[in-house]
């Protein structure tokens, strides 16, 4: 009966439990391979604690905007009066773009604002040079610049459904009560979208924070301090060299993202009541 | 009361979304015409050179038959399962689900930690070969995709009566789900080997850290030595993810599969 199950799981046991398992016990041993927390304990010491707080940062901040502005661009393309072939074309462009992260990503606005970019060039000789007002591109706003090109269309894609329960019938009721433009979003539109919106801020989180590629190229290996960078380094092998550290590291990015959906579930049953 | 004309708000958060998202994209395109020697517009030299450099056609090579490799064993380990499931177990079902979501919210970074203490002590065949160990690690990131887009296939069937149909007619198991069942789904397997070719056409971070010298590899190379060359193959990438969605949609359109997610190659 289990039989033609076996393989799938036996699969799964070897390449996602075993690596996971590894991390989870190789992250509390010591160099010789006894039980330790020297490891974890170092997660608290410069620059460790640093690139979880820049890493939570920038995966919160391009979370929130990614939301917000998201949510505005698929309001845009889904309410009354915009043509349909705009929103079939953001739906798809979204899925595309939400697709086109790491490495290419990077090098793309490496091209717009790098130091020699061609935005960064039109400004310089229109008199503005953002590099001359403390601006680079492998800081934490650059990043917070790139990260949201893969953020927003994760948002369109995953909002546009919730977006279309808003009945239309609500808002016209809304109206007719006298309810202005505000009234109507403050009562009616936020509460309704608020479990949805919550639901993406976390997976738009775990999208920022798990991004190595993107973040590595527009760094180019050093520069920004971020979690997975400093993994990245343990392996590619120029900085440090101590798997169990990295072990340590990985099994630190396990903790906050347990933690985000530990403070997600509460709210989520907070901001649902309404739906009971 | 039906609003007709599009909301002034609406054309500025249009607008600015779609400045935001199209200058990169120009702005790459002119670097790529840009002479790799005078920094000049205009020449197509940097496609001359990416077409020419052997490199760029192994990586390439490499990428394309990993995806495939990866494709091929996530169908073999999916289809029976899920056939299966639905029709005998379909109390394991929610297993299956949550295992399969799992590798959506561990991060690459975290799953190729674990994967290289696993294996480090390994025989060379896998370990050190992008055919064993890079291909499994990618099976394991295509497991949402995969899994979603052929449960909906399954779920839109009816399993029970297809088969007992097959088996009445004195057709074996393997006849079964090869001439009859897979017929059936081959649009939901279509959309999931799509996505997992987008992702393994992308993936940086588990090729890096494990030293196997792919597309996006090769890519972030000329990236670090050669701005314009690399910005013609960065649109070539870009090319690429747009090839795979946009035969996703196509086939989500004509059998009413669920359409495009994320496949992400951050």
């Amino acid at each position: 009966m289990w039989l033609p199950t076996v393989p799938f799981f036996a699969y799964t046991i070897a390449f996602l439990f075993l690596p996971a398992g590894s991390i989870l016990t190789g992250a509390f041993e010591d160099a010789a391979g006894g039980f330790s927390f020297v490891n974890v304990r170092k997660l608290f010491d410069h620059p460790y604690i640093d690139a979880y707080k820049t890493s939570i940062e920038i995966s919160l901040v391009t979370a929130l905007l990614g939301a917000v502005f998201g949510l505005l661009i698929a309001y845009s393309a889904v309410r009354d009066g915009t043509p349909r072939w705009i929103r079939s074309g953001i739906t798809t462009f979204s899925g595309v773009a939400a697709n086109f992260g790491g490495i290419p990503l990077a090098f793309a606005f490496i091209a717009t604002i790098g130091p020699l970019g061609v935005l960064t060039v039109f400004l310089r000789e229109h008199g503005w040079d953002p590099y001359a007002h403390g601006f680079t591109l492998p800081s934490k706003t650059g990043v917070e610049i790139v990260y949201l090109y893969f953020q927003l269309p994760l948002m369109i894609l995953v909002i546009a459904p919730a977006i279309d329960g808003l009945r239309r019938e609500w808002r016209e009721a809304a109206s007719n009560l006298g309810a202005s433009q505000l009234q109507f979003w403050r009562y009616v539109g936020i509460p309704v979208l608020m479990p949805s919106m919550l639901g993406a801020v976390i997976l738009l989180f775990g999208n920022a924070f798990a991004a190595y590629a993107t973040a590595y190229s527009l760094t180019s290996g050093t520069g920004l301090n971020l979690v997975p960078i400093l993994i990245g380094a343990n392996y590619t092998g120029n900085v440090l060299n101590d798997p169990h550290l990295a072990q340590a590291l990985a099994f630190g990015m396990f903790v906050v993202l347990a933690l985000m959906m530990a403070a997600y579930i509460p709210l989520q049953r907070r901001a649902a009541r309404w739906a009971k | 009361m039906t609003q007709k004309r599009i909301a002034p708000s609406a054309v500025f958060w249009l607008l600015l979304g779609a400045v935001y998202f199209m200058l990169p994209l120009l702005t790459t395109f002119l670097f790529s015409l840009k002479s790799n020697e005078t920094g000049k517009c205009c020449t197509a030299a940097n496609y001359g050179w990416v077409i020419h450099n052997g490199d760029f056609w192994h990586s390439l090579k490499i990428s394309a038959l990993l995806a495939i490799e990866t494709i091929v064993i996530s169908l073999l380990l999916f289809v029976p399962t899920i056939y299966w499931v639905h029709l005998k177990v379909p109390r394991l079902r929610p297993v299956i689900a949550f295992l399969a979501l799992i590798p959506f919210v561990v991060p690459p970074i975290v799953l190729v930690v674990g994967l290289l203490q696993v294996f480090k002590s390994s025989p060379q065949w896998f370990y050190a070969e992008p055919w064993g160990f890079l291909a499994a690690a990618y099976v394991i990131l295509a497991f949402p995709y995969m899994y979603f887009s052929l449960d909906a296939g399954f779920r839109s069937i009816d399993v029970h009566t297809l088969t007992e149909a097959s088996q009445s007619l004195g057709a074996s198991w393997p006849t079964t789900l090869v001439k009859i069942i897979l017929p059936n789904i081959r649009a939901a397997a279509l959309a999931g080997s799509f996505l997992t070719l987008a992702i393994v056409m992308g993936e940086y971070t588990i090729a890096n850290l494990a030293a196997f010298h792919t597309f996006p590899i090769f890519l972030q190379l000329v990236n670090e030595t050669q701005g314009f060359p690399a910005a013609a193959i960065t649109l070539l990438s870009f090319g690429i993810t747009w090839a795979a969605m946009g035969s996703l949609l196509v086939i989500g359109r004509t059998r009413g599969t669920r359409g495009a997610l994320v496949a992400g190659a951050r």
